[in-house]
């Protein structure tokens, strides 16, 4: 480490963890978005576990049997239990979600970060590809990659993720712009620090709070581009189980086994909503505007 | 005065039509790049079991795909810049042709969803955030969080179970051209339209309500107010009339959202539309089709945005001037 960089001042400090939370927790919705999606990672992982019946056990003399004390959600068309299947999908859901998402984190902030502290011709060619892929819509854009690669659990994971990395570049560009001029980092600069320490050290931990409500966000909607891609048939595939999938399968039973499409749609209803409402109150929180008015709020 | 504001109408309309020509060449590249990056020989792969080496060697001579790379790229440039988007590799129709007789089934829908997502998003935002804080504006904000938060295609599906398989008061799938039979055509249209304008009204319910929101904090509304004018006066003629002028942004990104959204949708309802025409030809890997409408969809895109801005700038000198 160089001198100017052991010298650099430090930067703005933000308010500490613990009133962040305490400030997240205070709003009943989003604790309730908390413990809701607590309940899911618990689920993702002791789902298999606890799932009454093989998730591809099928029974066909058990068929399409509406919900009962032995088949809480009742089975599908080939005597499958929708309990089981359900619990199982969520891992898998998840997964992709939080793959996908890490993907679009990491390269956007990359993209986001080169471009905003370098300017020049280099953010302008960045920025104008990252145009270029916001002039597709999301599922389409993922449905020509799922077209090019073929089906299947890591080219789920892969389209989603290329979808939603430029939403993660603009956002980190945004906010690397609007620190970038702080008198902190023009201090450090004109101290002669590196800009890779200036970017470690100043920039990133100054746009955590924009790319925490944007991972929020975009995991709801990673979820919900899974299960429209397995829905379409082009996600996750059979044997293994996912939301999507399964009401997929449900399309033809309709009238006829209504708990086929409530149970598997309504667990991807109260995933995504609560990832949005937890994104919605961090938003509020991590907002310096919002946070004032909460603290005021919370002072009275 | 009013040479200085054509000029600067001028000088922002060019600069907004130069951006958008720029990146309607990247969508082009990308849209060109979906059959070069296929692994493998992507005719092979879409003739499947109907393949023999005479349908090979046409298709590939049809579809351009026996030339070279930059030659490739400047015949599918110069084609898609004079309507000629190759053939399909499932019929050999021509794509425009396919094309142009999907696209009125998804306008209809797509204006249809936006219809009603603006019906329920107009009085919901602009109620609401006049009642900010109040109980009726937490049911709202709920109500909205819900309907951004449900899978269209589930919503779809919940329809179709309630209107047409237990109440039997609409049909199910299916589609009648609006020109054909207007009455037939909205009772088809209906539960795909509710489908998609719920998620959108959810959505732009939010924009709405933090736009009023945003002009009722304004200087000039409280000088208004202690002028003594009358509050529905305030509301309507100032506030509400200002808000309005964003909303337009978010109608326009909403409606090029829907034209990419009602893919899912058009599965659901057996609507023969861009979107199901999409669906067939991945399942089918019939590549030029894919191109196709993705290009299409991505240049409609663009054009409401541009559209948008336009129109954004024409009411809002602010925009172009700065």
């Amino acid at each position: 480490m160089t001198m100017s960089e052991k010298q650099a001042p430090a930067a703005a400090t933000p308010p500490s963890r613990g009133s962040l939370i305490g400030l997240l927790l205070q709003n009943k919705v989003t604790l309730a978005g908390c413990i809701v999606l607590l309940i899911v990672a618990v689920v993702a992982i002791i789902g298999p576990l606890v799932a009454p019946y093989g998730v591809n056990a099928t029974n066909v003399v058990n068929a399409l049997q509406p919900p009962s004390a032995e088949h809480w959600f009742g089975t599908d068309d080939l005597g499958r239990d929708v309990f089981s299947r359900v619990l199982v999908a969520t891992r898998v859901s998840l997964l992709v979600a939080v793959a996908s998402v890490a993907f679009a984190l990491v390269i956007g902030v990359v993209v986001g970060i080169v471009s905003g502290y370098t300017r020049g011709w280099l953010d302008t060619v960045l920025m104008r590809g990252v145009d270029v892929m916001f002039a597709f819509p999301v599922l389409l854009l993922a449905m020509a990659i799922v077209a090019i690669l073929g089906p299947g659990l890591l080219t789920t994971m892969l389209a989603i993720g290329i979808v939603y990395t430029p939403i993660f570049a603009r956002v980190t560009r945004g906010s690397t712009l609007s620190v970038a001029v702080e008198p902190f980092v023009q201090a450090s600069r004109t101290m002669g620090t590196g800009s890779f320490f200036i970017l470690r050290r100043h920039i990133l931990p100054n746009i955590t709070g924009p790319l925490i409500v944007q991972t929020s966000l975009s995991l709801a909607f990673a979820i919900l581009s899974e299960a429209a891609l397995s829905f379409l048939g082009l996600g996750v595939q059979p044997p293994q189980p996912s939301w999507g999938r399964m009401l997929f399968d449900a399309q033809g039973f309709l009238g006829m086994a209504w708990w086929m499409s409530i149970f598997p749609g309504a667990a991807i209803f109260i995933t995504v909503l609560a990832f949005n409402l937890v994104g919605d109150g961090l938003r509020d929180v991590l907002d310096p505007r919002q946070r004032t008015i909460l603290e005021a709020r919370r002072r009275r | 005065m009013r040479g200085v504001l054509e000029n600067t109408t001028v000088r922002f309309l060019a600069r907004r039509l130069a951006y958008t020509a720029v990146v309607l060449v990247g969508v082009m590249v990308v849209v060109f790049s979906i059959v070069q990056l296929v692994p493998g020989d992507p005719v092979r792969i879409a003739l499947g079991t109907r393949y023999t080496e005479a349908s090979y060697e046409a298709l590939r001579a049809a579809s351009g795909l026996d030339r070279p790379l930059w030659e490739q790229f400047v015949g599918y440039l110069g084609g898609a810049l004079t309507g000629d988007l190759g053939v399909s590799f499932r019929n050999g129709e021509p794509v425009t042709a396919v094309l142009l007789e999907r696209l009125p089934a998804t306008i209809s829908l797509a204006l249809a969803g936006l219809v009603i997502g603006l019906a329920v998003a107009l009085p919901a935002g602009i109620y609401s955030a006049l009642r900010e804080g109040r109980l009726s504006d937490g049911i709202v904000r709920i109500a909205s969080q819900f309907g951004v938060s449900v899978p269209d295609f589930w919503m779809g599906m919940l329809l179709i179970t309630l209107f047409s398989s237990v109440l039997g008061w609409l049909p199910s799938s299916g589609y009648v051209a609006i020109t054909d039979d207007p009455l037939e055509w909205l009772r088809r249209v209906t539960l795909p339209a509710i489908t998609m304008g719920i998620v959108a009204g959810s959505i732009m319910t939010r924009y709405i309500r933090a736009a009023v929101l945003d002009v009722a904090s304004m200087g000039y509304i409280r000088t208004a107010r202690s002028k003594g004018l009358a509050p529905k006066v305030v509301t309507f003629r100032h506030i509400v009339r200002n808000a309005l002028v964003p909303v337009l942004t978010i109608t326009g990104i909403q409606m090029a959202t829907m034209l990419g959204g009602v893919i899912v949708v058009e599965v659901v309802f057996a609507w023969p539309g861009l979107g199901r025409l999409v669906f067939d030809a991945v399942a089918s890997r019939d590549y030029p089709i894919i191109q196709g409408a993705v290009l299409l969809i991505a240049v409609m895109f663009l054009l409401i945005n541009l559209l948008v801005d336009v129109l954004y700038a024409v009411v809002d000198p602010r925009i172009r001037l700065s």
